[in-house]
Formats: structure tokens, C-alpha cells, sequence
């Protein structure tokens, strides 16, 4: 039998692990993950004296249910969907990206400040690109710091990128305190060119909510991650690194030049998501916008396991919870969701691999 | 800790000539001559599925007590399985285990330890950062005042095990430094020092030089004198006739023959393996070609009074020169740690070097990256397929393109189709087995693996192949076919730098050999005027001569 012919047979003899098993393995061990959160949930509600089926379906109103809530769940998933992405590009290297709160940051900054050189009038498409490459490039510089500090000298990336976060944002709080607010505010002035039309403008529905198109700046950044990771050459060598350092290096992989992209690249990513808020919601940079967005996105990087669309599924999730803890706050303190948001991370960093572990096992598959 | 009944590792300074005293229980209880004590390990009847592969159809061992019973078998008979089943590292479908006459079907493996089963495993289980006596008391660690490691007694009962079993290891050092060789023998001691007596070994040797194989006979006679019951997973029958008492063989997941050795031949039992005649010395030596005219220096491979440094700065390699010429198949034999990964590595690019020239086709190739070594025509089988040679979670097609993935790739995106249809070429001329090319590397049988690294590596253009270790771990009928590859590139005109534990395999295949003592050539020499006693003697430094 010749190879091709064999090849062709391939894609429909050889599928292994069959689709059913891999979809079981991708999806089950987050849902059970989803159900001990939630059970833990209805102990919180109940500790309230109130009825969790009231306050779930209060939730589930307050986000799904109407045009407005699913607009701000739309705008909250996309920050999310960046700094998720950025983290989980690094991971997928092998390197722990703790620093995108301060990429989002910078790269909202920048965004903001392409928004404000730009002359009033500018073409839309034009100042847009400008506007998201100043956000993609700064993202990209802080990211690009702890990426040389390991390449040249071994600094471990987290503390380098922990400590990255404190310095970059009191730089920006003091160039925005000390130069560029508006009088009475933290914030700059309104950008004259680059912003993003809202949801709204286009269905009068979503009116209010601060959706905009930067969803599908998001939507395209998934699309080409996911297209890098497992279809480019780059992207092969990237996991190749992540998985097991020692061969790659044999396959010829540079491994630190593998690692400098990577955490290069997550910047970029995280500095772009500073277009949502910037060009998208407030049209300014204001000091503290990210407020955890980037911190939230090793979470949402975890429960995607790092697949570019498993990060997108996850983002929309603790968008929900977000955005639904200010749905219920009349009946429950809305810190609850905070707290639901950490069970979570703790169900789904202990629940996912040991309920893989039981999908194995009773396939009789071992890991080893 | 009952298991460390033996008095050692308490304190108590036991006879040292009592290691694991036979402690059957016949002799604890004297039974009715006409009752015979029950097998050490009787397994019956054994099933197990992995979705649609059978790894055991009523497979069956009988293991007597005292015996050393080797299990055989090609890669993915079921061994390994049948052993996870035993150790209760996994449930059997169907069938019983029995140990010493107890029913112990689907036990735990803590339950398996404490009755005594020891298993060491293939890949070494060890904590690299931890010493190798901080790694044999974990778990049981003796503490002063119940609290703090009591390191002194820990390497104390260390030292006292390892001088009475005669593998000598020092419980101070680093597992992160020891050789592979020694490692081995660490897992060994593990497994000893937690009381076992039952032991299984998956494949012990395939690690060792050939006076550590010797020494570990030594262990083995000495253990099983003593009362405990081996079983030896191996592929080398040479081995198996030598040390064993009984052999069980295993074909497809079934028990084929139970026989015992002295009625037995190695011919007789690589059959039994195989289902059919298998010639178990590498073919016929084809007179290498082309050599008569004259030294063609500017060709094959060349190495210039090479150094290297090692990972505490010491000199590993230190001035060696050689050439490997087209057409030839130069062998390095040698007790592992005397430099041989390191020469290797630096060939390869994988390590740097301090002083010294590497030349491939005569292009000096010396500060090259590892990727334009493979463009001046270097291929490498590594010595360690689960570190270096695949990434294991990658699917076996993605892994038969590591290190040419830009071959198979334009503007950067690779080419799918033909990535698959590489795979099924190779899976089909290598005989990889299953031949599915989307299975995760991690999930074939460790001699399938080692085809996917060889038909990666002898699949794509090369002039000098470094071949180290390219038969470890892997079956009689693979290994034939890996020794008639590494010929027939030599036929075609390859350079070949063949680095073996195997003194057997070195002899079989090498125009010339080399042996490697403490980071230099001690000789080189024809293969013909070659033996395993002439190599022994540089190997273990006794005889010195001057490198050719």
C-alpha cells in the first residue's frame, strides 16, 4: 500500500483518542469542577438565609437574561479573553505570565495616548490600528523585559514579572497624576481619534452596556492564537518547549528564543486587551482600569486549559459571575461572587485532574 | 514499619551475613512433606483491555519461591501489564492473582509493598534534588526525637545495605549526579530497603556495563540464596539463560511456554518469543567500500583533540581525537560515565565545547547551532528517548518530524498532509506499532518508541549518524531490525558513531572500536583483533594504551 493512499485512510481508521473520549476528557472534568463551585455556592446563599434556586435564576436574569446584562458580560469577557489568552500563550511555553495586569495597563495607556496624538478626523481603520499596535507594542515591551532578564541571566519569570507590576503601574499612576489628568480626575482627556463603535450603536438593544467591537479584535486574536499554536511551525516548536525543554533543544529549538517570543508575544496580547476599556468603553486611560482583569486572567487561562477557545468558553464564565454579583447584591453581598469566583480556581485546579485521572482510569489508560 | 523486620535500618547491628533471611513460610512452618509450599506469584487467566487493545488474554505465571523466573517477551506482549497488575498499580479484567497461596486479585499498591513485592521500574522513580540515602528512606525516614532527619543513621543503614548487597553507591551524593548506570542501582536498593522479597526487575541491565551486569548477578544469586523470589523482565537471552532457573514466555498478551532453563536454548526461546526463526547475531559484515584509496579526510566525520566540561566544571572529555569515515562503523564501548554522553552531546550541539574541532564532510561544524548541524548532515539517536528523543505528549506523527519541522513546513505553517504521510511511511517500514500515527508517543510501548526515534532520525538525508544506545530497552526482533538499518547505512556510505552498554552489540556492528576511560580513548582498535575480555581491561582501566 503506498503512503499516501494509507495517509488518506488515516484521518477516518485513526482516530485516537476517539472524538467522544476527547470530548468527554475536555469537557466533563471542568463541569464537575463547576458543580462542587456551585454547591459550595448554595451553602454560601443558604448561610444568607436565602433560597439559592431565587438567587442563581436572579443571576442567571441579570446577565443572560437581558440585552444589557449580556452586553456587559460581552464587555467584561473580552478583557478577560485577552489577559487569558496572554496568559495561556505563555504557559503553553512553559512560562508563568504573572505580569498582564501591568501589560493591560500599558498597553490601555498607549492606546490612549495614539488616541490623544492622533489629529480629530482621522479614518476610523486607520486610527484603530494605530491606536491597537501602540497598545500591542507596549504590552510587548513589559513583556519583553522579564523575557530578556531570563533569557540572558535565568530570572525566574514570576518574580521578575510580580515585581514588573508594581513598577509599571506606579510609573503610570505618576505620569497620569503628575501630567496628563484632567483636572479633578485620575484619568486623561478624551481620545480624538480611534474609538471603537459600541454594541449599542449598532442594536439599540444593548444600550448602556459598554460592549464594543473589541469582541471581535478578541474574537480574531483567539482565532489567530489557536491558528499559531497547533497549525505553524513556530507554534510546534513553542509547545515543543513548554512540554519538554531537553527535546526541543534537540530538535534544533532555541529554546530561549522560543521563550523571548513567548513572553514577548503574551504582552502584546495583554497590552491589546487595553483597546476594550480605551478605545472601547471610556475613551480615556484612567489609573486602576484593569483592576484585576489580568490577575483574573491566569484563572480563566487555568479553567480554558490553556486552549485558545477553552480561554474564550472560561472568560465569559467569570464575566457571568462578575457581572451576576451585581445583579444579586440586594439579596446577597456580592463579594460572594469573589469568593464563588476562588472556589472555583481551587475546584478546577484539584477537580480537573483528578477527575481526568478517574476518566482514564476507567478507560484503563495510565498516565504513565 | 513491620516490612523492616530484618534488622536493618532499625539500628540493631544485624549479622551482616543474614541479609533478608529466608523467611518462607516452610521454614517458619514445617509443613507435610507431601505438601509443597504455594508459588511465590501464581496468576491465572489474566485479562486486560486498553479500549480496543488486549494487553492481557488469559495470560498465566507460576513463580516458585526462591527462583530466579525470567519473563520474556517482544515489546507489547503484555509483560510489562502483567507486572502493573501484580504490583497493583491496575485492576485485571479477569483472572486471580495469587501471592504465597493468598487470593490478592485487584489489590492496592500499598498493599502489594507491604506484602513484600518490589518493583523496579524501567524508568528510574527518583528525586533528582535529594541524596541517594534521603531517597531511599522516603517514606519511612528515621527521625531523632521523632522530628528531624536522622541523616546520619539514614546513610548509616544506607551504607550497610548497599556493602551487603554489593551495590556500592556512596548515600551522600546527588542523584542528579549520578550516571544512569547508578541510578539503576539506587532504584534497586529503593526497592530493597523497603523490605521486598518478592522482586520484579523491568529490564535492569539495560543500563549497565557489562561488569555491573556481572556485579548484579552477583546481587541477584545472593538475594535469592537468601529466600527471595526475582522476576526478570528482559530481552537479552543470553541473560536469561545465564541467571534465570525458570522462563515464562509471552506472545500477544498470552502465556506461551512455561520451560525450564537447563531445557532449554536461547534459539528455542527468541521462537517461542517471535513466532518464528530470528537470527540473533547482527547479518553478514559487508566489506566496507572505498577505503583503499587512500585517507579521505575531508569526509565522514572528524574530531580534533576535543574537551569538554562537565556540569561541576570538570574536564569529561579531555583531548580525543577520531575520525568516523564513511562507510564505517565506529564503536565506543565504555563504563557508562566515562564520557560518553557528554562526547555525544557536544557532537550533537547539545553541550558546549571548550576546546577542539568537530568536522562533518569537512565543514568545521564546532560553533554551529544543533539545527545547522542537521543541514550539514548530523543525525542523532540520543541515548535517552523519554528526556531528549521524544516529546511524549505529542502525537507519534508530530514526533517523526522533530528537529526537520522545517522541512515540512512552508511559509512557516506545517504542511499537514505531508506530516501524515511521513508517519504512515515510516510507521509502515518500521513496523511501529499500533500504526496510528495520531496516538500519543507517550502511549506506545518503550521499543515502539524506540523505532519512532530511529525512523526519524535514519529516515531523512544524513552523512554521520551518532547513534547512542540504539537498542535500549528494546526487544529481540526490533533490535535485529535496528542492527540491519545501522548496516545498511553503512553500506550506503554512512559514518556511524555507535555508543552501546552493549559490548555484544558494539563487537557485532563496529569496523573499528574505541573504549572510553575517564573522558579519553583508552584504544582504538580493528573490531577484529577485539574482544569482550581485550575491551573489559580498558574498560575498567587495568590497561592503558595510546589512542591510535
Amino acid at each position: 500500500m503506498s503512503a499516501s493512499s494509507l495517509a488518506g485512510r488515516t484521518q477516518s481508521t485513526f482516530s485516537a483518542p476517539p472524538w467522544r473520549e476527547r470530548a468527554e476528557e475536555a469537557l466533563i472534568p471542568p463541569l464537575v469542577a463547576l458543580l462542587v463551585a456551585l454547591i459550595c455556592g448554595d451553602l454560601l446563599i443558604l448561610s444568607y438565609g436565602q433560597s439559592p434556586a431565587s438567587v442563581y435564576r436572579l443571576l442567571l436574569e441579570g446577565t443572560w437574561g437581558n440585552a444589557y446584562g449580556f452586553g456587559q458580560v460581552l464587555y467584561k469577557a473580552t478583557t478577560l479573553a485577552f489577559t487569558g489568552l496572554a496568559v495561556s500563550f505563555g504557559l503553553r511555553a512553559g512560562l508563568f505570565n504573572i505580569g498582564a495586569e501591568s501589560q493591560l495597563a500599558a498597553g490601555g495607556f498607549a492606546a490612549a495616548l495614539a488616541g490623544l496624538a492622533l489629529p480629530a478626523g482621522t479614518p476610523l481603520i486607520f486610527a484603530l490600528l494605530l491606536c491597537m499596535i501602540a497598545a500591542g507594542l507596549a504590552g510587548g515591551v513589559v513583556g519583553s523585559v522579564p523575557a530578556y532578564l531570563k533569557t540572558r541571566f535565568g530570572a525566574h519569570e514570576v518574580i521578575v514579572t510580580i515585581m514588573l507590576n508594581f513598577i509599571v503601574l506606579a510609573l503610570l499612576n505618576w505620569f497620569i497624576a503628575g501630567h496628563l489628568h484632567v483636572p479633578e480626575t485620575l484619568h486623561t482627556p478624551e481620545i480624538h481619534a480611534g474609538v471603537l463603535p459600541r454594541l449599542a450603536d449598532i442594536d439599540p438593544r444593548f444600550h448602556g452596556s459598554a460592549a464594543n467591537l473589541a469582541l471581535i479584535v478578541a474574537a480574531l486574536v483567539a482565532v489567530v492564537v489557536w491558528f499559531y499554536l497547533f497549525r505553524a511551525r513556530g507554534g510546534y516548536e513553542l509547545r515543543a518547549v513548554g512540554l519538554q525543554p531537553p527535546a526541543a533543544e534537540y530538535g534544533g529549538i532555541s529554546v530561549n528564543r522560543v521563550w523571548m517570543r513567548a513572553l514577548t508575544f503574551s504582552g502584546v496580547i495583554a497590552g491589546m486587551g487595553g483597546i476594550n476599556y480605551v478605545l472601547g468603553y471610556k475613551h480615556y486611560y484612567e489609573d486602576g482600569f484593569a483592576s484585576g482583569a489580568g490577575f483574573l486572567g491566569i484563572a480563566v487561562a487555568l479553567v480554558g486549559r490553556n486552549h485558545p477557545f477553552g480561554v474564550i468558553i472560561a472568560a465569559f464564565f467569570f464575566a457571568t459571575l462578575s457581572q451576576g454579583g451585581l445583579a444579586i447584591h440586594a439579596f446577597v453581598p456580592k463579594q460572594m461572587m469573589d469568593v464563588l469566583q476562588g472556589v472555583v480556581i481551587i475546584a478546577v485546579a484539584t477537580a480537573v485532574p483528578e477527575v481526568r485521572r478517574i476518566l482514564r482510569g476507567a478507560r484503563g489508560r495510565t498516565d504513565a | 514499619m513491620n516490612q523492616r523486620e530484618g534488622g536493618r535500618g532499625t539500628g540493631e547491628e544485624g549479622d551482616q551475613s543474614e541479609f533478608r533471611a529466608p523467611q518462607l513460610p516452610s521454614s517458619l512452618f514445617p509443613l507435610p512433606a507431601a505438601r509443597r509450599p504455594p508459588p511465590a506469584i501464581r496468576m491465572d487467566g489474566i485479562d486486560k483491555s486498553f479500549g480496543a487493545i488486549r494487553a492481557n488474554r488469559g495470560a498465566s505465571l507460576e513463580v516458585l519461591p526462591g527462583e530466579i523466573h525470567a519473563l520474556v517477551g517482544e515489546n507489547g506482549a503484555g509483560k510489562s501489564t502483567l507486572m502493573r497488575i501484580l504490583g497493583g498499580l491496575m485492576k485485571p479484567d479477569a483472572g486471580n492473582v495469587e501471592v504465597n497461596g493468598r487470593d490478592v486479585t485487584g489489590w492496592s499498591t500499598n498493599e502489594a509493598i507491604a506484602a513484600g513485592i518490589g518493583i523496579v521500574h524501567q524508568h528510574f522513580m527518583l528525586v533528582p534534588t535529594l541524596s541517594v540515602a534521603e531517597n531511599l528512606v522516603l517514606g519511612c525516614e528515621p527521625k531523632t526525637r521523632g522530628i528531624v532527619l536522622d541523616y546520619k543513621r539514614a546513610a548509616d543503614d544506607v551504607r550497610k545495605l548497599s556493602n551487603e548487597t554489593g551495590l556500592v553507591i556512596a548515600p551522600e551524593r546527588l542523584i542528579s549526579d549520578l550516571s544512569v548506570g547508578e541510578a539503576q542501582r539506587v532504584e534497586i536498593l529503593k526497592v530493597l530497603f523497603r523490605g521486598a522479597r518478592i522482586l520484579v526487575l523491568d529490564e535492569p541491565t539495560a543500563v549497565l556495563s557489562p561488569p555491573e551486569v556481572r556485579e548484579l548477578w552477583t546481587v541477584l544469586r545472593r538475594l535469592r540464596d537468601n529466600g527471595a523470589t526475582i522476576v526478570l523482565i528482559t530481552h537479552r537471552l543470553d541473560e536469561v539463560v545465564e541467571l534465570s532457573d525458570t522462563i515464562t514466555v509471552m506472545r500477544a498478551g498470552q502465556t506461551v511456554e512455561r520451560i525450564k532453563t537447563s531445557n532449554t536454548t536461547p534459539a528455542e526461546i527468541a521462537r517461542l518469543m517471535v513466532g518464528r526463526e530470528v537470527s540473533l547475531s547482527a547479518g553478514k559484515r559487508v566489506q566496507p567500500s572505498g577505503r583503499a584509496g587512500g585517507p579521505q579526510s575531508d569526509k565522514g566525520l572528524e574530531v580534533r583533540n576535543l574537551s569538554v566540561t562537565g556540569s561541576r566544571g570538570i574536564r569529561v572529555i579531555d583531548g580525543v581525537s577520531f575520525s568516523v569515515k564513511p562507510g564505517e562503523i565506529l564503536g565506543i564501548a565504555g563504563v557508562e560515565g566515562n564520557g560518553q554522553t557528554e562526547l555525544i552531546e557536544a557532537l550533537a550541539g547539545l553541550r558546549s565545547v571548550l576546546a577542539g574541532d568537530i568536522l562533518i564532510d569537512g565543514i568545521d561544524i564546532t560553533r554551529r547551532s544543533v539545527a545547522r548541524r542537521h543541514d550539514a548532515g548530523l543525525s542523532h539517536i540520543p541515548e535517552d528517548r523519554h528526556r531528549r528523543g521524544l516529546i511524549l505528549e505529542y502525537t507519534v506523527a508530530n514526533n517523526l518530524i522533530l528537529g526537520v519541522q522545517k522541512y515540512f513546513s512552508s511559509n512557516g505553517i506545517i504542511d499537514r498532509g505531508r506530516v501524515m504521510e511521513n508517519a504512515m511511511r515510516e510507521i509502515t517500514s518500521f513496523d511501529i506499532r499500533p500504526p496510528n500515527p495520531l496516538l500519543a508517543a507517550r502511549a506506545l510501548s518503550g521499543g515502539n518508541q524506540q523505532k519512532v526515534v530511529v525512523a526519524r532520525e535514519m529516515g531523512r538525508g544524513f552523512s554521520v549518524l551518532l547513534a547512542s544506545q540504539p537498542t535500549r530497552g528494546v526487544d529481540v526482533g526490533a533490535i535485529e531490525f535496528i542492527h540491519q538499518q545501522l548496516l545498511n547505512a553503512r553500506t550506503q556510505g554512512k559514518g556511524i558513531l555507535l555508543v552501546s552498554a552493549e559490548l555484544n552489540e558494539v563487537l557485532a556492528l563496529s569496523d573499528r572500536i574505541a573504549v572510553m576511560y575517564r573522558g579519553k580513548f583508552a584504544t582504538v582498535m580493528p573490531a577484529a583483533d577485539a574482544s569482550e575480555e581485550v575491551l573489559g581491561e580498558y574498560m575498567i582501566g587495568t590497561k592503558k594504551g595510546s589512542a591510535a
